[in-house]
């Protein structure tokens, strides 16, 4: 499968970091002893991500290693349910989240019009994130970017009956067969569900929506629906963990749809309000650092934003797949249309 | 004793005080924003939408359905059960009772997770025997989870505890006098049955229907963890779903208050029902009822009992065991596969775990002794007609019953969050949600526990010179120390499994385990799942034998409430 190459449109568009003009960003700060101590005080962090909790977890769990007495508490739940608990948050003038990670990049947007960002460059940002991976103000940056893709479970469905993308899942021989997660939820459905209808139209959903689908919320759950054989097919999910699964055994695999796969890039923000600054500081230094990459990629095999990280063996490039352009501008325009229309033809 | 002060009145007015501004507050919120357009203006464009939308109209008719539909099912299977029980010789009809209580420390949405477990489609374990027993083909189902028919079938397996102790409990009080007459004339057992136990226990089954219906009106939890994946909503689901950004709180306020309505007609239905019953209670001048006389159908008895515990008890259970022991939720555990990984994640990888507990079993405990204090001193004032407006205050502390747990959440979120007392994102806000939440069933437990007692002995340390408080703490409450033993479980248990408010006044760091458990189902980690609702229902099954020993009742404390 040689796909068009990846180098021209990485450069142009991968990403909804908006054109650069003038660079506004902060200089680029490293992580002291000072900062460690002032985290070490705060003793305590939020990590607001959208990332399933296999992989946050213990993410989690390695930066409180490596930085005893500071906990991390992950607050994880689809993206679209954390912009309304932020919202919320702000709304009611209590500030909670430390730092947030959401797999709707569109969702940074409004936080960095409204001010609710802080500017923070770590040094790793700045030295070894491509740049348009970056916010020209230094508000936010790409974490990892993952993939929503098609799958099946190969116990119900032979390789040779299996999709080779969207058009084939309207066959009717699916019918009853396929789970989907739901854009009102999930932030990566939502970017998938723009992604698509771009592509194909809304007909399509239309016409997807009368197959009768398994509707489960988070781009999360498919893929353990299909693990759990409970479907056959995931119409899409977050790809990492179609991965995760077949690697440990399960009879899973993963389909690169011939229109095109979207992609959701997963930026990740300091909260100007931050009720622990520092620490949140630090925790976004360190996912940003090689070793922070590095341990996402090999627990989940997704695509990290570090240049100096290397891709996971036995995944495919993600310059070899053919993947949809995102665009979050268009994502923050079409959010509240796109969740209507969806209720229209799923009825949920 | 003239010349020590009397804090009665101050206390009475107090309690007034507090519960108006418990109730009255966030449904004079409600009720104004759903007048109230998304400037301020005002309008009645929420309820047009209301009325004429078909995304409004067909969840309004899914939810009639379903709790027409609960309240048939409870009634057509609590009645015989709860006769069974308390009056017939069936063999372990006292453990039949516990098991029946026991269901109730299953929250309803757990019990959603696990009937998912047992029969979805295709990966459902009653599913997967029925196609090994049969030789079905893998496309083929005996029962699918994801249906209407289904929904009501699990909403109904728990509510039907409700609608047991309501009948059992009646049918354990009512004399055995008219039932000893029948039979002395010659009546067979079943014509004493027909003639004189069941007109007897109408009224009781009307409200357990009653009761069975409301439930089944405000229920959050069931429908969302089926109706979704369905591609259905009904009206509680659906106003939750106006709640997803931008929330759309006004159409949310319309949209509850047809549940209002119809909450508040069906309760003075109820009560009216029951008004006209009047048994004397304790005192013993009637004798214990005379059990009736199964022979040889003691057996096919128990056993259609224990076929209907299956269904919210032994079935679930199993399969929450068995889905925390294992990795994959649809594979049976075996011994190369049983694993202990969901008990890591959950207690060493999750870091939601321990505080969630911590925050539940916190408001569980401040919120049972608090509800349970109000409710006692409420129930007094009612029973006792100590105060003028003694009506207002009874129809306060049951309104709550009329309004569904999340459409409460959304009042108090915007009573809440604006000075002078700015209290979302503590522990308050969801103190005062459950205080209010369960001080309908606590109020009722003690109000009908009053009524039990003669006020001739209240009476006595009146005329003696004893203030009100001072005869409802020496000996109303003594009288009563059961009944606010088992009032404080309830309370507790009902915490625990408070779903529907706390899902919207939640923070990241005021999380509770019910909605740890409901963010975990929406990524699909059913192990974990599975291991925090044992855990909960561990807890939730000490405390009540704890509570119930200290009540001194020996297990009756829950069952004689």
């Amino acid at each position: 499968m040689t796909m068009r190459r990846r180098t021209l449109l990485q450069a142009t568009a991968l990403i909804p970091f908006g054109a650069r003009v003038v660079s506004a960003a902060p200089p680029a700060e490293a992580v002291t002893p000072a900062l460690i101590e002032a985290a070490k005080k705060e003793g305590k962090v939020s990590y607001y991500t959208a990332m399933d909790l296999s992989v946050a977890e213990p993410l989690a769990k390695t930066f409180e290693a490596k930085y005893p007495g500071i906990k991390v508490r992950v607050e994880r739940t689809g993206a679209e349910r954390l912009f309304q608990r932020v919202a919320q948050e702000y709304a009611s003038r209590i500030s909670m989240v430390d730092v947030i990670n959401s797999s709707d990049a569109s969702h940074f947007l409004p936080w960095k019009r409204q001010g609710w960002l802080a500017a923070f460059v770590s040094e790793d940002v700045a030295r070894n994130v491509p740049a348009d991976q970056v916010d020209p103000d230094g508000m936010y940056c790409n974490q990892r970017t993952h993939l929503s893709a098609i799958a099946y479970n190969t116990k119900l469905i032979a390789p040779a009956d299996a999709p080779k993308g969207f058009a084939d899942l309207l066959d009717p021989k699916y019918l009853g067969k396929m789970v989907k997660g739901h854009p009102g939820y999930s932030g990566t459905i939502m970017t998938a569900t723009h992604q698509l209808a771009r592509a194909l139209g809304w007909g399509y959903f239309e016409k997807l929506a009368k197959q009768k689908i398994l509707q489960v919320q988070s781009a999360t759950e498919p893929p353990k629906k299909i693990e759990a054989g409970e479907r056959a097919i995931a119409v899409d999910g977050s790809d990492y963990l179609f991965w995760m699964a077949k690697e440990r055994g399960s009879p899973i695999e993963v389909v690169h749809a011939v229109e095109g796969t979207p992609q959701i890039s997963n930026p990740m923000a300091v909260f100007k309000g931050a009720p622990n600054p520092n620490a949140a500081r630090l925790l976004h230094a360190w996912i940003m650092s090689g070793e922070g990459q590095e341990f996402i990629v090999n627990l989940s095999g997704q695509y990290a934003a570090h240049r100096g990280v290397k891709p996971k063996p036995g995944r495919p490039l993600l310059a070899d797949i053919k993947t949809f352009r995102e665009d979050a501008a268009e994502v923050e325009k079409q959010a509240d249309d796109i969740k209507t229309r969806y209720a229209r033809y799923f009825k949920v | 004793m003239r010349g020590t002060l009397d804090l009665s009145r101050p206390v009475l007015f107090a309690t007034v005080a507090l519960l108006t501004v418990l109730i009255l507050l966030p449904m004079g919120w409600l009720l104004v924003s759903s007048l109230l357009d998304k400037q301020g203006e005002l309008t009645f464009g929420n309820f047009v939408t209301l009325f004429t939308d078909s995304s409004f109209l067909e969840p309004l008719e899914t939810t009639l359905i379903i709790s027409v539909s609960v309240a048939a099912i409870c009634c057509a299977v609590a009645a015989p059960m709860g006769w069974l029980v308390a009056r017939t010789d069936m063999p372990m009809r006292r453990t039949v009772r516990t098991l029946m209580m026991a269901t109730l420390v299953t929250p309803p949405f757990v019990g959603a997770i696990a009937w998912e477990m047992l029969a979805a489609p295709n990966s459902g374990l009653l599913n997967q025997l029925w196609r090994l027993l049969t030789g079905a083909g893998a496309d083929q189902s005996l029962f699918d989870i994801y249906t209407l028919p289904s929904l009501i079938f699990v909403i109904a397996c728990y509510t039907l505890p409700y609608v047991f102790i309501l009948v059992a409990n009646s049918l354990d009080r009512m004399p055995g006098e008219l039932e000893d007459a029948s039979s002395m004339l010659g009546g067979s057992a079943w014509q004493t049955a027909r003639r004189i136990t069941v007109p007897l226990a109408l009224p009781v089954l009307l409200a357990g229907a009653l009761v069975a219906f409301l439930q089944a009106l405000n229920l959050f939890g069931s429908p969302a963890i089926l109706a979704i994946p369905a591609g259905f909503h009904t009206l509680t689901t659906k106003i939750w779903s106006l709640f997803q950004f931008p929330p759309k709180a006004e159409l949310a306020a319309a949209a509850s208050l047809p549940l209002l309505l119809l909450t508040i007609l069906l309760l003075r239905a109820q009560s009216m029902v029951l008004g006209r019953r009047s048994y004397a209670v304790l005192g013993g001048k009637y004798g214990e009822p005379r059990l009736v006389r199964l022979g040889v159908l003691r057996m096919p008895a128990l056993l259609l009992c224990l076929f209907v515990l299956a269904m919210p008890f032994f079935l679930p259970y199993l399969a929450l065991f068995n889905s925390a022991f294992s990795r994959v939720a649809s594979r049976i555990v075996s011994a190369e596969t049983i694993t202990l990984h969901n008990f890591r994640f959950t207690f060493v990888e999750l870091s939601s775990t321990l505080p969630a507990l911590w925050n539940t079993f916190l408001l569980a405990t401040l919120t049972a002794t608090i509800g349970a204090l109000l409710a006692l001193v409420i129930a007094y004032i009612v029973a006792r007609k100590a105060m003028v407006g003694h009506r207002v205050l009874a129809f306060l502390a049951t309104a709550p019953l009329a309004i569904p747990g999340i459409v409460l959440g959304v009042g108090l979120f915007i009573a809440y969050t604006r000075p002078p007392l700015q209290l979302y994102g503590t522990l308050w806000i969801l103190l005062i949600a459950f205080v209010t939440i369960e001080l309908p069933a606590a109020y009722q437990q003690l109000g009908s526990a009053f009524h039990a007692v003669h006020p001739e002995l209240e009476e006595a340390g009146r005329m003696l010179g004893a203030s009100r408080l001072r005869t409802l703490a020496d000996i109303t409450a003594p009288l009563l120390r059961t009944a606010v033993a088992a009032t404080w479980c309830f309370v507790f248990v009902a915490v625990l499994r408070e779903l529907s408010a706390a899902v919207i006044l939640f923070t990241s760091e005021t999380k509770v385990l019910s909605v740890l458990i409901f963010d975990l189902k929406e990524s699909g980690d059913v192990g974990a799942i599975a291991v925090l609702s044992l855990v909960m229902i561990a807890i939730t099954t000490v405390v009540v034998a704890l509570a119930n020993w200290l009540g001194g009742g020996g297990g009756r404390g829950l069952v004689r409430s």
